[in-house]
């Protein structure tokens, strides 16, 4: 907002203080989210009757943990950043399907997809068949650089999602105007293309830098041995093993401490990209239309698929066999997870506009959306049961706060993605509504929503995806009527019941894709997306 | 959101009248005891037939879980029964003051004596590395060391199991333990989270062995009809874990208490264990282990650590696996 001329910026002030949406909602959003978050440390740190240091092995933790995750952030960024300009260049058939499909490996319970990943990475996987059949040698998946792949795998296609927003959010005016100049690609990357990545890449960094800080299985089952212990293994460590709640609650703390970190910079970087309004017409790249680009466009989209599908494909062929005979539990499971991924998704939108409405005038709002993927789930949980259980048998209340925690664990992507367009929306649109006199529940009804359309649909998708495959907080609280969907497959796993749990992960993988295909088409209808 | 709160306490306030006329006994335990393909459906069932009670299972996690949610509940817990604690949390679990002795003395078909005057088993099972029916395993860690064979076993900080490995190691070579753990870490593909990660990389060929129980064998034998998995046997013996159940002093239901302990030691809920649990019962059924046990292997020497020890000696046994293997 600084970069603007000053005369905007007067203007901008004027229209604060009309006041066209109230800010409210927002606030109210603002303290619950801080109540959910910060009440389980504070229930956790007072019943450990204050903090404990951190052993040396923590700051090793520490050290490993902030080294994959930015590994992961700027590796996935910057991968999904000529993959999306390819997807945002081109039309082809099949190109929406493709899109739904890339985005499944990040909704995939951690188990099921490593398993899937080894299936093409490990060391009887088809990579290393390649490799033998060529004569060459074998390459092994363990270490850092295969928590990194496992974390590009995972969160590459939420990166390309997030700058293909970006990319469709520049007018196809913009691009019209730039072939009628004869601007070339490079010109057209330099003027259009690098201004909209300024904006949208610190927050996607952020966003994946965010998730890969609390992972766990991931960073020790490819990581090698401990030397990849992550600061979750370590929360996990002193709850379980050593019941050390107040270490346990300085370590989230730190976590809390370096996404904070991470955020102040990233979001002041990720600024307005100030396009303007456009007709919303469908874009066309005149520039982009040479042979060469065309097959360089071709044979990214045709790598990025194969890398991400061929583990999806041999998590199906894995489920296949298993599908057949699953337990009763599962399907009940698979109900209760439908249920609880619906909730999530309800108040994790209602949430995430009213934030988005808050954070148009206060842009640091949205590192308090940051806090729920930042914060230990282990320690939430934890921390809620220590508040619930004088009151209620937490077991009763299990749904509920699972429902909950995913709402909040979804914020950060769902505001990611409303508040660029919300701006947008409120450059382009604002005056005009406000001189108009179109204020409150009507600017939402007429202006906001069926413009955020897109958007919503997309974070709708992508929340109700996430709570179906979230592990989280159930285990701590569930009993054995309402277990979901991934908890019963680690139940199964447990019990050897691998090939059961192949097909229950095949299921879960058919819904979580069959929800966020719904929502996310729901979303994009009548839009060019 | 609301309904599903409504609707969850709808359920929880139906299933509670339905029970109202019968005394309830709670008893927490693992997930794994209470799934439908666990011992705890064909237990409560035997149980609810002869106490005239509701029989009500809690599953909470792992053993190491249950003891976390126990301790954190404190005094104001529902249980009146914890079962599936294991000798390497019992001493932490006795320190805690909520359990009562259980006043049983019985005869227990184990490798080692049992004294506790808190804690009865109810299972039990030797650690080993599994592996396919051709591989040529060495038979003792030093051996395993040098060959080129690749494991994939648990973290010790997370997993009942890795800690046994540990314990086993230690348990073995006393000050040496650091020195095997050191001709071990090149073997060693990964380490999982828990038992189930590392099972299933196992499977998928991810490595030659697995670190799991010397039943594993058992259950690709009898559920799965494949005789293609052994368990290798070790010079130095084998470490054993021991699973227990306990009675808290503040139920509020203890005759019923003392009653599923003393069921507990039927062949009731005895028999039920092997194909459910795929562990050993502390005492053997009248008619003896099912088919397909026999083709196990039986180790020439059990090891293990009792509680106190178990506690004393954990962390550094744990700093020499890490130091071991972080290099």
């Amino acid at each position: 907002m600084r970069r603007l001329p000053n005369g905007k910026r007067r203007w901008r002030a004027r229209v604060t203080r009309h006041a066209p949406l109230p800010a409210w909602p927002g606030l109210l959003a603002g303290l619950f989210l801080c109540a959910l978050i910060l009440g389980p440390l504070a229930a956790v740190t007072w019943r450990a009757g204050g903090g404990g240091w951190p052993v040396a092995a923590d700051w090793a933790a520490l050290r490993f943990t902030v080294l994959q995750a930015v590994l992961s952030a700027l590796i996935s960024v910057a991968l999904a950043v000529p993959v999306a300009r390819a997807l945002a260049r081109r039309r082809f058939p099949g190109r929406g399907p493709l899109i739904t499909l890339l985005g499944a490996p990040f909704i995939l319970p951690v188990i099921v997809a490593v398993l899937g990943l080894l299936a093409v990475f490990g060391r009887g996987g088809v990579l290393n068949d390649l490799l033998l059949w060529l004569g060459l040698p074998r390459v092994q998946i363990y270490g850092l650089h295969g928590v990194v792949l496992a974390h590009v795998f995972f969160n590459l296609p939420l990166a390309t999602r997030m700058i293909l927003q970006g990319w469709q959010a520049i007018p196809a005016e913009r691009f019209r105007l730039a072939a009628s100049l004869g601007m070339s690609p490079g010109t057209v990357l330099r003027v259009l293309e690098w201004p909209m990545l300024r904006g949208v890449l610190p927050g996607a960094a952020l966003i994946i830098f965010a998730l890969c800080l609390s992972s766990f299985a991931v960073a020790l089952t490819l990581g090698g041995g401990p030397r990849a212990t992550t600061l979750e293994l370590a929360i996990y460590q002193a709850f379980h093993f050593d019941f050390d709640l107040g270490r346990a609650a300085v370590l989230a703390v730190m976590q809390l401490a370096l996404v904070v970190a991470a955020a102040a910079p990233a979001l002041r970087w990720g600024a307005a990209t100030g396009f303007g309004a456009g007709l919303d017409r469908v874009q066309r790249r005149w520039e982009a239309e040479t042979p060469l680009l065309r097959a360089q466009d071709a044979a990214l989209i045709a790598l990025v698929a194969l890398f991400l599908l061929t583990p999806l494909a041999a998590v199906v062929w894995r489920g296949l066999a298993g599908v057949a005979d699953m337990p009763a539990q599962v399907w009940r499971a698979a109900a209760v997870s439908l249920g609880v991924s619906l909730a999530a998704t309800v108040l994790c939108l209602a949430l995430a506009l009213a934030l988005a409405v808050l954070a148009l005038r206060r842009p640091w709002i949205e590192a308090l959306g940051l806090m729920g993927i930042a914060v230990s789930p282990l320690v939430i949980g934890t921390g809620l049961f220590l508040i619930v259980n004088p009151w209620a048998d937490p077991a009763r209340l299990a749904l509920a706060v699972t429902a909950l925690v995913n709402a909040v664990m979804a914020l950060p992507f769902a505001l990611r993605m409303i508040l660029p367009r919300l701006r947008e929306v409120e450059d382009s649109h604002g005056r005009l509504a406000t001189s108009l006199g179109m204020t409150g529940a009507a600017r939402l009804r007429w202006l906001i929503l069926p413009r955020l359309r897109p958007v919503l649909g997309f974070s709708a998708g992508l929340t109700a995806a996430l709570a179906m495959g979230d592990l989280g907080v159930i285990a701590l609280f569930a009993d054995m009527e309402n277990a979901t969907l991934p908890l019963q497959i680690l139940r199964l796993m447990g019990a050897y019941r691998m090939e059961q749990a192949a097909g229950a992960g095949l299921l879960l993988l058919i819904l979580s894709l069959a929800l966020f295909w719904a929502f996310d088409r729901g979303g994009r209808d009548n839009a060019a997306v | 959101m609301r309904h599903l709160i409504l609707a969850t306490g709808l359920i929880a306030t139906a299933t509670a009248a339905a029970a109202q006329d019968r005394p309830v006994l709670t008893v927490y335990t693992y997930d794994s005891f209470v799934s439908d393909w666990g011992p705890g459906p064909a237990v409560e069932k035997a149980f609810e037939a002869e106490c005239a009670c509701d029989l009500q299972f809690v599953g909470a996690g792992d053993g190491a879980a249950l003891l976390s949610r126990l301790r954190l509940e404190g005094d104001r817990t529902e249980a009146d029964i914890v079962l599936g604690l294991d000798t390497n949390l019992t001493a932490a679990a006795r320190e805690t003051g909520l359990f009562a002795p259980h006043g049983i003395t019985a005869e227990f078909d184990m490798p080692v004596d049992w004294a506790d005057d808190t804690f009865l088993p109810f299972d039990w099972g030797y650690f080993a590395f599994i592996t396919g029916k051709d591989t040529d395993a060495p038979g003792d860690f030093r051996a395993l060391g040098d060959s080129d064979l690749s494991i994939v076993i648990q973290d010790p900080r997370s997993s009942t199991p890795g800690l046994g490995l540990v314990m086993w190691v230690k348990s073995a070579y006393g000050d040496q333990a650091g020195a095997i753990w050191d001709g071990l870490a090149d073997n060693i593909v990964t380490v999982t989270p828990g038992w189930s990660e590392a099972y299933g990389l196992f499977l998928e060929g991810e490595a030659d062995m697995v670190l799991s129980y010397t039943t594993s064998p058992a259950y690709h034998l009898i559920a799965e009809d494949d005789a293609g998995k052994m368990a290798v046997q070790m010079d130095e013996g084998h470490y054993m874990q021991v699973e227990v159940a306990g009675k808290l002093a503040g139920s509020d239901q203890p005759e019923l208490a003392d009653q599923f302990l003393a069921f507990m030691l039927t062949d009731a809920f005895q028999s039920v264990i092997p194909t459910t649990n795929w562990m050993y019962p502390a005492k053997t059924p009248a008619d003896g282990l099912p088919e397909g046990f026999e083709t196990l292997i039986a180790p020439d020497k059990a090891l293990l650590f009792d509680p106190e020890q178990a506690r004393a000696l954990r962390d550094a046994a744990i700093a020499e696996w890490q130091a071991a293997l972080a290099r």
